[in-house]
């Protein structure tokens, strides 16, 4: 019951929070809000695997990629389809559309995790730098697979993706992150993947099938990932294989760097900021990036554990927050 | 059990690291309820024996029977899972916890609820992570660590983190519990101390505890029985005045202090 009442409320609170975001904001600020979701999304999911249990992972974007046309095909070949069907039945357009975008979304998700399942395997025997570079590799394979698979558009990327996507969903796939992310945490799963990043030979010695949850993490941070591409997608409504490089992995990575290792209110925050900050920078021209570089150092520099170390921000003030973001 | 019921029996075990001999057809038997010391000197091979026990190591040959099922081969967790933990001789706490967690960790094994559970709170969840969560602020109470129960393990000082250590092997309800020169680095006082917690949770848990220990004392003054490796090898078994008169021991161990010792007196 409790859990009921706690649904219907984010998603009367999502509604009214999109309603107010189209009317009152120009597009412009609505996409930044949009960027600034999805980076969260991937942000905690990547802090899932890298700050939760230890693994250097820089495959991120490859999850993103995969989730991404994977729900973007879903869409495209049944999804579009099934929702211009029911919307002749004569449901309203917004609802027609949500059952469609959900399984597209978590389709995507659920290729993505599967994909997350097979690059932890091999990889569990590998540590640290080890780990990283497969991970990279793995990446790369994706995109490059993408850029040559001429179903999904090859290298001119895939138009004609439904533009379903609005900051319900991605409000909604952030609320689910954070939650998955905090409830995990503060449960006997999450304190497993915490003692093996402190100490793996302890965990395995007191009992942690290190294994079987250093493969949860990725199959979890991958999740999220590939729905973090769907959206990406289906408010885009186009893809280019160009937006899954190397470097959008190492955005990610920076962002769970900068909010801290392990926490979630650090990674939320530190997405947000560097989403915005780029935005914040237009006015200096050329000069963006490179402010924006100097910025990051400016920041590692002087807080080096991050903007709030493994410390979570507690819950009243993080809703602020988010609302003041948005 | 063809032993009368051995908790532990190693049966001819050798571990062989490339040309090294690091334990060398090794047999042991450990009644349930003992508190059996296990001493060498350096390099002896004692930390290997651990490890091949926890299956971080599986060993080259031989058996090793825990309850009469052989565990050689298995892995750490798996071990763990069978009532076998450990502490370890370089201390290795979950440092970026607390005391708590620590200790919560180790009882992971027992915990019932899933991960979906977790996720979605449901009220079993809740129930099972109350009753960890009642059961660790229980153990740091007997092992005293309350008043550090929301420290970070990697804060505490140096005795407590070794008292940290026994207790978390101690909340996954080890049969078996393994303690690795638990006296390593503490002052003669707390030596005395964890002689007495050692005996209490002996009693109190009713298990049966393996040491290695480097403290003469310790060793001579809690276990009944003991074993004496030098280089990979057996060289004795007894009790403490047996092993103390022992010319082997003597020789290989004692004698170096023995002759240390008369060489600063004279």
């Amino acid at each position: 019951m409790k859990h009921a009442a706690w649904l219907a409320g984010s998603v009367a609170a999502l509604l009214v929070l999109n309603f107010a975001l189209l009317r009152l904001f120009n597009p412009y600020i609505v996409q930044v809000v949009m960027l600034c979701g999805i980076n969260v999304i991937l942000a905690v999911s990547l802090n899932l695997i890298n700050g939760y249990t230890g693994q250097f992972s820089i495959g991120h974007a490859g999850f993103m990629a995969i989730g991404g046309y994977g729900s973007a095909m879903i869409t495209i070949h049944a999804g579009s389809g099934w929702a211009a069907a029911l919307a002749a039945a004569g449901i309203p357009t917004g609802l027609a559309q949500a059952g469609p975008l959900l399984v597209a979304l978590v389709g995507g998700g659920v290729l993505a995790a599967i994909a997350g399942y097979l690059v932890g395997l091999p990889s569990l025997r590998l540590r640290g730098d080890y780990l990283a570079i497969v991970t990279l590799g793995f990446g790369e394979i994706i995109r490059v697979l993408i850029l040559n698979i001429d179903a999904v558009g090859g290298a001119r990327g895939l138009p004609g993706i439904p533009g379903w996507a609005n900051f319900f969903w991605v409000g909604g796939g952030m609320l689910a992150v954070v939650l998955v992310a905090r409830h995990l945490a503060t449960s006997t799963h999450g304190r497993a993947l915490f003692a093996i990043r402190d100490d793996e030979v302890a965990a395995e010695a007191l009992g942690v099938d290190t294994t079987r949850y250093k493969v949860l993490a990725f199959v979890i941070g991958a999740f999220f990932a590939g729905v973090a591409g769907g959206l990406f997608a289906h408010y885009l409504s186009y893809l280019n294989p160009n937006s899954f490089t190397f470097l959008k992995s190492i955005e990610v990575i920076a962002m769970v760097v900068l909010g801290g290792m392990g926490s979630v209110s650090g990674s939320v925050l530190a997405a947000i900021v560097l989403t915005l900050l780029p935005e914040v920078l237009r006015p200096v021209k050329e000069y963006r990036m490179v402010m924006y570089s100097l910025m990051l150092i400016i920041l590692m520099i002087t807080r080096p554990q991050g903007l709030l170390g493994s410390r979570e921000l507690s819950l009243a003030m993080f809703r602020r927050r988010r609302v003041a973001a948005a | 059990m063809a032993e009368g019921g051995a908790l532990l029996s190693l049966d001819a075990v050798t571990m062989q690291f490339g040309g090294l001999k690091a334990v060398c057809d090794l047999s042991l038997d450990i009644a349930p309820g003992e508190l059996f010391g296990l001493i060498g000197p350096n390099g002896a091979g004692k930390t290997t024996v651990f490890n091949v026990i926890t299956g971080v190591y599986a060993p080259t040959q031989g058996r090793i029977l825990f309850e009469g099922r052989p565990i050689q081969g298995l892995k750490p967790h798996a071990v763990a899972r069978r009532g076998i933990t450990r502490t370890f001789q370089n201390i290795r706490l979950f440092g970026s916890r607390c005391c708590r967690d620590n200790v919560c960790i180790a009882g992971h094994q027992h915990a019932g609820a899933g991960l979906a559970a977790a996720i979605f709170r449901t009220p079993h969840f809740e129930r099972d992570e109350a009753r960890q969560q009642r059961e660790a602020r229980e153990l740091l109470e007997v092992m005293g660590l309350s008043q550090w129960s929301d420290t970070n393990a990697a804060d505490l000082p140096y005795g407590q983190q070794r008292r940290l250590e026994i207790a978390r092997a101690l909340a996954g309800r080890p049969r078996l519990l393994l303690l690795d020169e638990p006296a390593a680095g503490l002052n003669p006082l707390e030596t005395e101390e964890l002689m007495h917690l050692i005996e209490e949770v002996l009693r109190r848990f009713k298990l049966t505890i393996l040491l290695i220990e480097h403290d003469m004392r310790v060793v001579m003054g809690i276990c009944r029985r003991i074993a004496v490796l030098d280089y990979g090898l057996k060289i004795a078994e007894g009790t403490p005045a047996e092993i103390r008169t022992n010319p082997k021991v003597i020789e290989a161990y004692l004698g170096e202090e023995v002759e240390a010792d008369l060489g600063a007196g004279a």
